[in-house]
């Protein structure tokens, strides 16, 4: 009970000089207790401590694991770079659809000078034309997701550095904000999504 | 009953090529009257002033979303039964089961063709 006692004090003095846990440091404290504990400790405490040991060894072979993958290299600059391409492709085709769109008008405006069967097909062409451009918002939105989910990759992995990293930042138990939480998922993929005839089913299903 | 396509048509959406697609549309079934407004607030402000026959709008919008307007505009005296569409890349059933809750006059799924956003708008001007 003695023995017990002194490695309980041991662990509250160590704990006390080392207020900030740092993973392999636990490895060295149960050698420590271990190297100048003295009188006999009992097979439940030997194995603990031993636990405790593994444990630490596993932490700290994360810690290198993870800075074997240059973490900041994905959080410097690949999502970066892969956000701000997405950021470019939208932008990109939004001046496609704008000079789509701008042609498309000039074809309308040269529609309302013919007539009969000729003013009537170009205007069943320029309304697909309309249609198709309306492209650009879905791909617009999706791409929106697919950066904000990029974003929340980032926020959780730069968590983990400074968790295994840098021990003396604690980390937070709170989910990372995601940019426009407040709003709808955006357009969903076709496998899980209504379509019209199914949204006008279940509107007609009000009346 | 034939539509009196002489109507103000507010088409509200925050991405300007989506509002420059629906005019250019509603403009090939001869509504000419179309006024745009970016988010709900924007649209709230000029529904308020003004004298429109229907409302064409977006439901993913900030600050105020297509649905909060769609309240707003229901619980307004005035504007209580003005024909409201949504337009939305949303489908899911609670969404849609959301919107007629909250007083929508019909849904229209993105991407979507002029056929549908034309027999729509007659259902709803038909109903009003």
């Amino acid at each position: 009970m003695h023995d017990v006692q002194n490695l309980a004090d041991r662990l509250v003095d160590l704990k006390r000089r080392y207020p900030v846990g740092q993973p392999d440091l636990v490895t060295d404290v149960v050698l420590a207790v271990l190297g100048s504990m003295t009188g006999d400790i009992s097979h439940r405490e030997t194995a603990l401590l031993h636990e405790i040991g593994a444990l630490g060894e596993a932490v700290a072979t994360a810690r290198l694991e993870i800075a074997a993958l240059k973490v900041d290299d994905i959080t410097v600059s690949y999502i970066p770079c892969a956000t701000d391409e997405l950021d470019a492709i939208v932008s990109h085709t939004a001046a496609a659809t704008e000079s789509i769109l701008e042609a498309c008008e000039t074809l309308d405006m040269l529609g309302d000078t013919l007539e009969g069967e000729a003013a009537r097909k170009l205007q069943d062409a320029t309304s697909k034309i309309y249609e198709s451009c309306s492209f650009q918002d879905i791909t617009g939105q999706r791409i929106t997701k697919v950066v904000s989910t990029l974003k929340t990759i980032e926020t959780t992995i730069a968590r983990i550095v400074m968790t295994f990293g840098k021990a003396s930042i604690t980390a937070s138990t709170s989910s990372p904000v995601v940019e426009g939480d407040g709003l709808l998922n955006g357009p969903q993929l076709a496998r899980s999504a209504m379509d019209q005839s199914d949204v006008d089913k279940l509107l007609a299903s009000f009346d | 009953m034939s539509m009196d396509k002489s109507m103000n048509v507010l088409i509200v959406d925050d991405y300007k090529t989506m509002l420059r697609i629906i005019r250019n549309l509603l403009k090939q079934i001869d509504f000419n009257n179309v006024e745009e407004a970016m988010d709900g607030g924007e649209a709230l402000s000029k529904l308020r002033v003004g004298n429109y026959g229907l409302v064409i709008s977006d439901w993913n919008m900030q600050p105020m979303t297509g649905l909060e307007l769609l309240t707003e505009v229901r619980k307004d005296t005035r504007l209580k039964t003005l024909p409201f569409i949504m337009i939305t890349a949303e489908s899911k059933t609670e969404n849609v089961v959301a919107a007629k809750q909250a007083g929508v006059s019909n849904y229209i799924v993105k991407p979507f063709n002029a056929e549908t956003l034309k027999g729509k708008i007659e259902k709803v001007l038909g109903n009003a």
